[in-house]
């Protein structure tokens, strides 16, 4: 599969502070990709420079095999961390004028708007200010704006904040579904559960540096410890623990479950396979519940930027 | 992708359709008119009302000195004491008491007047008193050395020096004072239209910052595009109400004038000093004449091209700066730091227009203001009436474009970096870093 946004060496300094230190991504075409990394990283300037807002001091961006010029502009849909709208103007108005900045006709800008706000059952805002509408009314807005051109790359830097679970998930499917229709997008948030659940790539950003990149299953492959999480039925608990803890690296485990087992996670050495494991395990015990442990986005987060 | 008629027309629209924007338009007329006839209608007032001056003369010399007219009543009171006269007159209506004292000579009589009133008496109403008198006296001296007034009188010369430049064109004092007028409505013009819509620039700038509207638009737009298109699109918006103000108060003065019967403009100018003018120039046609001539001999076609250079120049100049401090900073309250410099360069040429200008127009300190870019557009304009040689308005006006390339630029650097800088108030050396940005 080919790229759509190929980032290479980026390079950006403020005055005397570093932004972004030859930072490369690679997006997937058609993948939902996500940029992680803590407050301040320099997500945002890479975002500005993907955005043309923002010109690198170095290194070279590349959409779609070409080398990142005004004509894209209209290929890209990007909603910023920190949106808005203008207060004072009337729904409809707003986004025409947004649209036609995308390079939209009027004609163009209309239709589609009018099948988008039927779509999300808003189309009776037209003529209302945005001051009237509240702020999750106005997010949806800027949601439509962003889409409205059909662009190639679409940037949402925390789309979901400001939503209540429901408008989230109705954003959420409509990302899923502008994916399938062959868009790719990038997705900058905090938010490690809407990582896991839409990411196929992310990149992590830490002190203006990228320090990891890949496919999500890559990476939590690389990072799973092969420990195991079990449930353990047994007369003896405290024997069959200690007779444990003399052949693996064992620590206390809590998961749910319907009886009263010894839970426990075990954690193999290089080269110890689950199935040893088990057959182990199952001449001294009852196994309830046996489960490899995959290391969450969330902990691959914590785990990477703490050791850097 | 060339957005800019977009933007325009949507700063335009926003601007023009905002309910302050019509009100303002609307109303501002109506205020200046009636705030106009008010002024006017109270003079009037003030002057149809008939003044009495008693007038207690023990000398009798000045007994056909003051002539009652159908502003002023000259009450001549006799036989009385002083004491008993001011008592007299501080109880009726009268406004004061002129009291000449007797003597046996001139000179003790003249030193020795005095005016009684309630309150202090208004300056040209002394003026008045103390100029007639003087008159008087000083004939009644002219009479006492046996020197014949008459021929006095017909030696006395008026002079009214024509004036013609070497190339022949004649001009007289009214010329000076018309092309002064409209040097000073010119540039006057321009201060205000700066002050006004810079401003408005400047908050329509905020206004982006704060509603975080921002990011959005310059991911599809450049920012230098934006901010031409708001400065032109504002001009527009200026424009707009600048022509209603002027035809809407234009006929609103009309309908005021016919109504109340009271002529707004002339009211403001006392209609003595107005006679005195035009008696001295021998009559009120020649007065018309001189100031058809003064009209016609001035560089009109230079003027109006003049006009239009300078004031779209030195507009865009300085509403250039006027984006880049609001680019700058996050609120209104924030601008004032950066104000001051903007404003003491337009309030400096404004001065010097007046007290310089007028003086002198080609000396040295005018000439060098008018080609100094900030001051150069008002100076200029103010200059241009009198007559500046063209390659001179074209070097000023030259300077005056290569500066607001270069404040663009300068603005476009600090607007770029600076719509997306929140938090902090940014100070002279930030905004130099930017530069680097």
């Amino acid at each position: 599969m080919s790229n759509l946004l190929e980032v290479h060496e980026v390079s950006k300094n403020f005055g005397d502070f570093k932004a972004l230190n030859n930072v490369s991504i690679q997006v997937p075409k058609g993948s939902i990709f996500g940029l992680l990394g803590p407050n301040g990283a320099g997500k945002t300037t890479l975002i500005r420079v993907i955005n043309q807002i923002t010109m690198p001091d170095s290194g070279t961006v590349h959409l779609d095999g070409d080398s990142l010029n005004p004509s894209h502009i209209k290929d890209i849909g990007y909603l910023p961390e920190e949106r808005g709208l203008y207060k004072s103007m009337k729904v409809g108005e707003q986004a025409l004028y947004l649209a036609q900045l995308k390079g939209l006709s009027k004609a163009e800008a209309k239709q589609r708007l009018k099948y988008w706000f039927d779509r999300l059952e808003i189309g009776d805002w037209w003529n209302k200010k945005i001051q009237e509408l509240s702020k999750g009314m106005a997010q949806k807005i800027q949601f439509v704006v962003t889409v409205l051109h059909q662009p190639k790359l679409l940037i949402f830097d925390e789309p979901f904040s400001g939503f209540d679970p429901i408008n989230a998930n109705l954003i959420k499917d409509e990302i899923l579904r502008l994916r399938e229709e062959g868009a790719t997008v990038i997705f900058s948030t905090h938010r490690m559960e809407s990582v896991e659940e839409l990411c196929d790539d992310i990149a992590l950003i830490h002190k203006s540096n990228k320090i990891l990149e890949g496919k999500l299953t890559d990476i939590k492959r690389q990072y799973k410890t092969n420990t195991f999480e079990v449930g353990l039925e047994a007369e003896n608990k405290s024997a069959l623990k200690s007779s444990l803890t003399e052949k693996f690296t064992v620590s206390e485990a809590s998961f749910k479950s319907l009886n009263d087992d010894l839970k426990l996670n075990i954690k193999l050495e290089n080269g110890g396979s689950a199935q040893d494991l088990i057959s182990f395990l199952n001449q001294r015990a009852h196994i309830n519940h046996f489960v490899e442990v995959i290391p969450s986005a969330n902990d691959i987060f914590i785990q990477t930027v703490q050791n850097n | 992708m060339n957005h800019l008629p977009l933007i325009i027309k949507r700063e335009y629209l926003t601007k023009v359709k905002n309910k302050s924007f019509i009100i303002m338009t609307i109303l501002s007329p109506i205020i200046m008119i009636a705030l106009i006839a008010v002024v006017a209608y109270l003079s009037n007032l003030n002057s149809e009302k008939v003044r009495v001056i008693s007038i207690l003369d023990e000398s009798g010399l000045v007994k056909d000195v003051f002539k009652s007219t159908d502003k002023t009543t000259y009450d001549p009171l006799e036989g009385m004491s002083l004491d008993v006269a001011k008592e007299l007159v501080d109880e009726s209506s009268s406004y004061g008491l002129l009291h000449i004292e007797k003597f046996t000579d001139l000179d003790s009589v003249s030193k020795h007047i005095k005016f009684y009133s309630e309150e202090s008496p208004s300056l040209p109403l002394i003026t008045d008193l103390e100029e007639k008198l003087g008159n008087h006296f000083t004939n009644l001296k002219l009479e006492e050395a046996d020197i014949d007034i008459s021929k006095i009188e017909a030696s006395k010369v008026y002079i009214n020096i024509g004036q013609e430049n070497f190339s022949g064109e004649e001009s007289s004092k009214v010329d000076s004072i018309i092309k002064l007028i409209f040097g000073c409505a010119a540039g006057y013009l321009l201060f205000m239209f700066i002050i006004i819509y810079g401003n408005m620039i400047m908050r329509s700038v905020i206004e982006e910052k704060t509603s975080r509207i921002i990011e959005v638009i310059i991911s599809s737009v450049k920012p230098v595009q934006l901010m031409l298109g708001k400065i032109i699109g504002t001009s527009l918006a200026g424009i707009t109400q600048f022509v209603i103000w002027v035809i809407f108060g234009g006929l609103l003065m009309t309908i005021v004038s016919l109504v109340l019967g009271i002529s707004l403009i002339d009211s403001s100018m006392p209609q003595q000093e107005l006679m005195e003018m035009a008696s001295q120039r021998e009559g009120v046609e020649f007065y018309f004449e001189s100031f058809k001539q003064a009209l016609t001999n001035m560089p009109l076609m230079n003027l109006i091209v003049a006009f239009i250079f300078f004031f779209i120049g030195g507009y865009l100049l300085y509403s250039s700066l006027y984006a880049a401090i609001g680019a700058a900073v996050d609120n209104e309250t924030d601008t004032q730091q950066f104000m001051l410099p903007i404003l003491m360069p337009l309030i400096l040429a404004v001065y010097i227009g007046i007290f310089t200008v007028i003086e002198d127009p080609h000396g040295t300190v005018s000439t060098v203001f008018s080609y100094i870019p900030l001051t150069s557009p008002v100076v200029m304009l103010m200059r241009i009436p009198f007559g500046v040689p063209i390659w001179q308005q074209l070097l000023s006006l030259l300077i005056l474009i290569g500066t607001f390339m270069f404040t663009v630029w300068f603005a476009a650097k600090i607007y770029r970096v600076g719509i997306l800088m929140y938090g902090k108030k940014p100070g002279y050396k930030e905004l130099i870093k930017w530069m680097k940005y």
